[in-house]
């Protein structure tokens, strides 16, 4: 351990000089950028950078890609909260609390507690990885297909099941989402799925068109319909909003660690930052003493989410490094990157390439302050954004929508998908059916399914083999009761609450 | 005027730097507009690299007037990106980058391309197999792994990038050299194949080199053999005992499969100008010149090639038959 810190200082003075710090400036003003648009994403940012870095030494090639990745993970909050079009797909999840927030004329706050929250995530992100780095790495090879779905179910099931709404509305709402996640080619058997021989549609789905359609396109004609203006929203300039919201911070301090501790988890693991980011709002949501008040404008259910996602975002650099297992759509692409370089991931690479390795890791340490100043910075500029007449920003919330539907594949096609899920999003609002558990299904239905046939495939059928292990043993175990949870809770308050009516009688009757 | 004279510009800027396009294309055609690599896979998979590496080349050389974008294409095993160059008919400012999946993928999924469709440039290198097991495992040779799922039919599970495609078929034709059986798990891509051989949830995998090289050297997976009638070149050490060259070939192991291994293809949309057919053909000759193009074959341990449009017709269409010979017993054939 005490090795790594030496290293880290190591990795310091890699990361420390004008023009490594010039790159971390220009990659995470980039970031928040491209984060902000909704659809052209942290992926698409860092694939189109990528042939800048062919020239570039390795270190800070590196650094500019990272430091665009944290930027875009901090510019993604922003339009979910004020306009309810998450501009990354792990930013979905704040948009429960941050929009209703906004909408309540709240903005500065939502958005000043997002930022600081998400830096605080990454920041535990960081430090895990800088001390933990071997012990992780060993940890993450455990995991085989069995343990990988029960990663997934733990997150499904702890985010689905605190209920909410009529459950028949959330099933439905469920399997549309697994279909969806379905559509187009699959892993296991190799054939086409749901694809009606609609050329446009082996590619599936993207996630990212349905979550504009839904949100954004969604959101936007619930507001025509309720009166042209947003109601209530007050963007009006206010330091002393972001001043509380500061301040209140360490009031939240268990939401703060706990979201942490989920994003660790699913960065190693690699369930990735946008099924930990629903992850921690589920559990958030259930273990709070607000949890009541989550969905209604709730700064708890702001910070959940932030946190784990940017923690799941840092975190999953390790595995990205040391085994070549890419967290996110993003590390793939960085993953390419490594290769182009010449580098090799793997083991030998924390000690033949110490430079490039710890350079880097310091450099996230940098990138992530540097990340929450800007973001801090532009809270005034994008809440201000909300006072502007809705006859201006309408048109311009529609375009970026459509612009970020078109630039996710650059098919026209996805054009029309938003649009019907745009309208489908007003209807599931209008008759009640949660949008959540549609898009939870979609993130992670397709990865559960392909780890539980693979699974079926070890084992030759025998779901034995999610308790073959102790470790996926726990964890499966941990799902089932999650999932249980809310049918045990009335099961057993409707006992309690029989004895104290037993014992009031008995009280009557003496 | 406006259009010509930006032409005329291009022109000399290109007799500036001493880059004309090569001699025979450029009286008939080459590009005027920004060029399209399409890559038929995810960013970072094998496929990526080529087209980037091919890209980097072109760049660093100024063998083409234009700038290039490359774009992912690479859902449904790449149909994405076939699919999209068929729809780009006779637009020579899209190059398709791909493998041998162009011809085997249309057997085997209903998709919307045919083999014959697109316009063939050339095989610019081949990607070899090898057979790997997790560093501590028992199998010594691949003699030993086959002694063991001769022993216990099924029960060694053999990884592998997707379902009936390169890794399953070799899985299937080195059960049918020996006449044992393994249960074969497809993941999404050899790189997750990699790491759950590393972490010993299967038993065995068929990388190519590039995909486990990694592993290889951090200790925790080893190769056994190749699927080459002879060992890989002699090249610099991998691991500190080792160097490709030092793998045995799978024949000399008693798997008796002499050559196995995966083209990296460049096609055309269909119904290009032979010209322009010709001038992609003569810029990926030179970009295979170049020391970029070398240093990339040499660290991903590919073997070089290059094949005029018509020899690599002729390969698809012989590849094509003996897969249908294979696939049809499996029932995959869907056309």
């Amino acid at each position: 351990m005490l090795s790594n810190l030496d290293a880290l200082m190591h990795g310091f003075s890699v990361a420390l000089t004008a023009h490594h710090l010039m790159l971390m400036m220009a990659g995470v003003l980039l970031g928040v950028l491209v984060g902000v648009l909704p659809g052209l994403g942290a992926p698409n940012g860092v694939t189109l950078l990528l042939p800048l870095t062919f020239t570039m030494d390795p270190v800070s090639a590196i650094i500019l890609l990272t430091s665009l990745y944290w930027g875009a993970l901090f510019g993604g909050s922003t339009t979910s909260i004020l306009f309810n079009i998450p501009g990354e797909p792990s930013s979905v999840a704040t948009t429960f609390d941050g929009y209703p927030m906004a909408r309540q004329g709240r903005a500065s706050e939502a958005l000043t507690l997002a930022f600081l929250s998400a830096g605080i995530g990454a920041m535990v992100g960081i430090v895990v990885i800088t001390l933990l780095s071997s012990a992780v790495a060993s940890f993450a090879l455990r995991f085989g297909p069995p343990e990988y779905f029960a990663v997934y179910f733990l997150a499904f099931a702890s985010f689905i099941a605190f209920g909410g709404g009529a459950p028949l509305k959330t099933i439905v709402s469920l399997g549309l989402g697994f279909g969806f996640g379905m559509m187009g080619m699959d892993t296991v058997s190799g054939s086409m799925r749901l694809t009606f021989d609609i050329p446009e549609l082996i590619r599936g789905i993207s996630f990212l068109v349905v979550v504009i359609g839904l949100f954004g396109l969604g959101e936007l004609l619930l507001t025509i319909e309720e009166g042209p203006e947003f109601k209530g929203a007050n963007g009006r300039l206010d330091p002393r909003a972001m001043l509380r919201a500061l301040v209140s911070l360490p009031r939240y301090w268990v939401a703060v660690l706990r979201g942490s501790a989920v994003g660790v988890w699913m960065g190693i693991t690699p369930g990735g930052p946008t099924a930990a980011s629903f992850m921690s709002y589920g559990l958030a949501r259930r273990m709070s003493r607000n949890g009541a008040r989550f969905g209604q404008g709730e700064p708890e259910g702001v910070i959940a989410p932030e946190t784990a996602d940017h923690s799941a975002g840092t975190s999953a650099m390790l595995p990205m490094l040391a085994l070549g297992i890419p967290g996110s759509a993003t590390s793939a692409v960085m993953l390419g990157g490594l290769m182009i370089w010449g580098l090799n991931p793997g083991p030998m690479l924390f000690t033949e390439q110490r430079d490039f390795v710890w350079g880097m890791i310091a450099s996230m340490y940098l990138g992530n302050v540097i990340g929450v100043v800007l973001a801090l910075a532009t809270v005034p500029l994008f809440a201000a954004m909300l006072s502007v007449s809705f006859s201006v920003i309408g048109p311009i919330i529609v375009t970026v929508c459509l612009v970020g539907a078109y630039t996710v594949a650059g098919a026209p096609f996805d054009l029309w998908l938003a649009l019907v899920f745009g309208a489908a999003g007003f209807l599931m609002k209008k008759l009640d059916y949660p949008l959540a558990p549609l898009v939870l299904a979609m993130v992670i239905g397709d990865k559960a399914e392909d780890a539980f046939r693979q699974s079926m495939l070890l084992s030759n059928g025998s779901l034995g083999v999610l308790w073959s292990n102790p470790l996926v043993g726990t964890l499966s175990t941990l799902a089932v009761l999650f999932l249980l949870w809310p049918v045990m809770a009335a099961l057993l308050g409707r006992h309690r609450t029989s004895r104290a009516m037993k014992l009031a009688q008995a009280e009557n009757r003496a | 005027m406006k259009l010509f004279r930006r032409a005329a510009l291009g022109a000399a800027l290109c007799t500036i730097l001493g880059a004309a396009p090569p001699a025979a294309a450029q009286a008939s055609w080459q590009p005027t507009r920004p060029v399209e690599f399409i890559v038929t896979a995810g960013a970072g998979g094998g496929t990526d690299l080529f087209a980037r590496a091919v890209q980097a080349a072109i760049t660093r050389h100024n063998l083409v007037p234009t700038s290039i974008v490359v774009s992912n294409k690479g859902a449904g095993s790449g149909a994405e990106g076939f699919v999209y160059g068929r729809g780009a008919q006779g637009d020579p400012h899209k190059v398709i980058f791909g493998t041998n999946n162009e011809w085997l993928l249309p057997l085997v999924a209903r998709v919307a391309w045919k083999a014959q469709d697109l316009t063939p440039v050339t095989v610019m290198a081949y990607d070899e197999f090898m057979l790997w097991v997790k560093e501590d495992s028992p199998y010594r040779s691949a003699a030993d792994l086959v002694a063991a799922a001769r022993e216990r039919p099924g029960a060694i599970r053999m990884g592998g990038s997707q379902t009936k495609d390169t890794d399953q078929v070799l899985t299937l034709l080195v059960q049918r050299a020996t006449g044992v059986r393994f249960n074969y798990i497809p993941f999404r891509s050899g790189g997750e194949a990699g790491v759950q051989l590393a972490g010993g949830h299967i038993d065995a995998n068929t990388n190519n080199p590039a995909e486990s090289i990694g592993g290889w050297r951090g200790g925790q997976v080893r190769p056994l053999c190749v699927f080459r009638p002879d060992p890989l070149p002699q090249g610099p050490r991998v691991t500190e005992a080792q160097a490709w060259s030092d793998i045995p070939t799978c024949a000399s192991q008693g798997v008796p499969i002499e050559e196995y291994r995966m083209p990296r293809t460049i096609f055309l949309p269909p119904g290009v100008p032979p010209a322009a057919q010709a001038y992609w053909a003569e810029v990926m000759r030179r970009v295979a010149e170049t020391p970029e193009w070398k240093d990339y074959l040499q660290r991903t341990s590919q073997s070089a090639a290059l094949m005029s449009p018509a020899e690599m017709r002729a390969m698809a269409e012989r590849e094509e038959r003996a897969a249908r010979e294979i696939y049809a017993p499996e029932g995959w054939l869907v056309n």
